[in-house]
């Protein structure tokens, strides 16, 4: 095997790890974290088809990287406002819809 | 072989960084093991002759986010060493088993031929020269400018609303 094929068992491998991270921690912050590494996994995959398919996947790299960045700054923001509320940050305790 | 024993390494790295930061108690550390994990894909970005996006993904990913999150957990003062925040054996045998079953579907997907009949399309040597051609820059730089210009100007849209919102969301109310 070459490669291309091990880049995409791993990339399918962080993004398994990030999803079993998701369920397993209560921490918001270190879901939001593993949400990341989920998006990062995907990138590889994307840099793997950039060699195969063209190049403009690389292109779409770019979009996923600026839409985490708006993505990290909004729930972040969300988080602090959440913080400000109830003053943890435990997904379970996060049981009303309203302010 | 020089490429298989660094792709071994930053694939260690990657997985080794992932897992502990799943793991990790404090979450400074869990910060650390993602930086850890995001370098070495950028080092798996180089391998793939994906220059220009390695250094992309160390500057934004590991040298702007996730410094936000640094940030954030320094602010909210979060840094200490708790006990554990793991869910419950139940819940942690559910999540290992459908993370497990994700995987193997990913697998199988992969094995099945859907995605490696795709592969072979460039070649190594059109790659090389590509790159040789325009510069690692300007193999992305090219489509993204002459293609996906609208893509890239909503981007710039979509940074602008995600900077405004989060001025919204996280400022103290007026008194």
């Amino acid at each position: 095997m070459d490669i291309e094929t091990y880049s995409l068992i791993l990339s399918a491998l962080l993004f398994a790890i990030g999803t079993v991270g998701v369920m397993l921690r209560r921490n918001v912050i270190i879901m939001f974290m593993c949400i990341e590494l989920m998006l990062n996994a995907v990138n590889l995959t994307l840099v793997v088809f950039s060699r195969s398919l063209g190049i403009e996947a690389q292109v779409f790299v770019f979009f996923v990287i600026a839409v985490a960045a708006a993505e990290a700054a909004v729930g972040l923001a969300i988080i602090i406002s959440i913080f400000r509320h109830y003053e943890l940050v435990d997904v379970d305790r996060f049981n009303l819809l309203k302010w | 072989m020089i490429v298989d024993f660094f792709f071994v390494l930053f694939a260690v790295m990657a997985i080794g960084g992932a897992a502990g930061m799943v793991l990790a108690r404090n979450p400074v550390a869990s910060v650390m093991y993602l930086v850890m994990a995001f370098f070495a894909l950028s080092g798996v970005f180089v391998l793939l002759d994906a220059h220009f996006i390695a250094a992309v993904n160390l500057i934004v990913y590991a040298g702007a986010i996730l410094v936000l999150f640094l940030f954030v957990i320094m602010l909210l003062n979060l840094g200490r060493t708790e006990k554990t925040d793991l869910r419950g054996p139940l819940y942690r045998m559910l999540a290992i088993v459908s993370g497990g079953a994700f995987f193997g579907l990913l697998l199988v997907m992969l094995r099945g031929g859907h995605v490696t009949s795709m592969a072979g399309g460039m070649g190594q040597e059109t790659m090389d020269a590509m790159l040789r051609a325009r510069g690692a820059v300007g193999v992305v730089a090219d489509p993204m400018f002459r293609s996906y210009l609208v893509p890239f100007e909503i981007t710039a849209l979509l940074l602008l609303v995600a900077v405004v919102g989060a001025i919204v969301l996280a400022r103290q109310k007026a008194p």
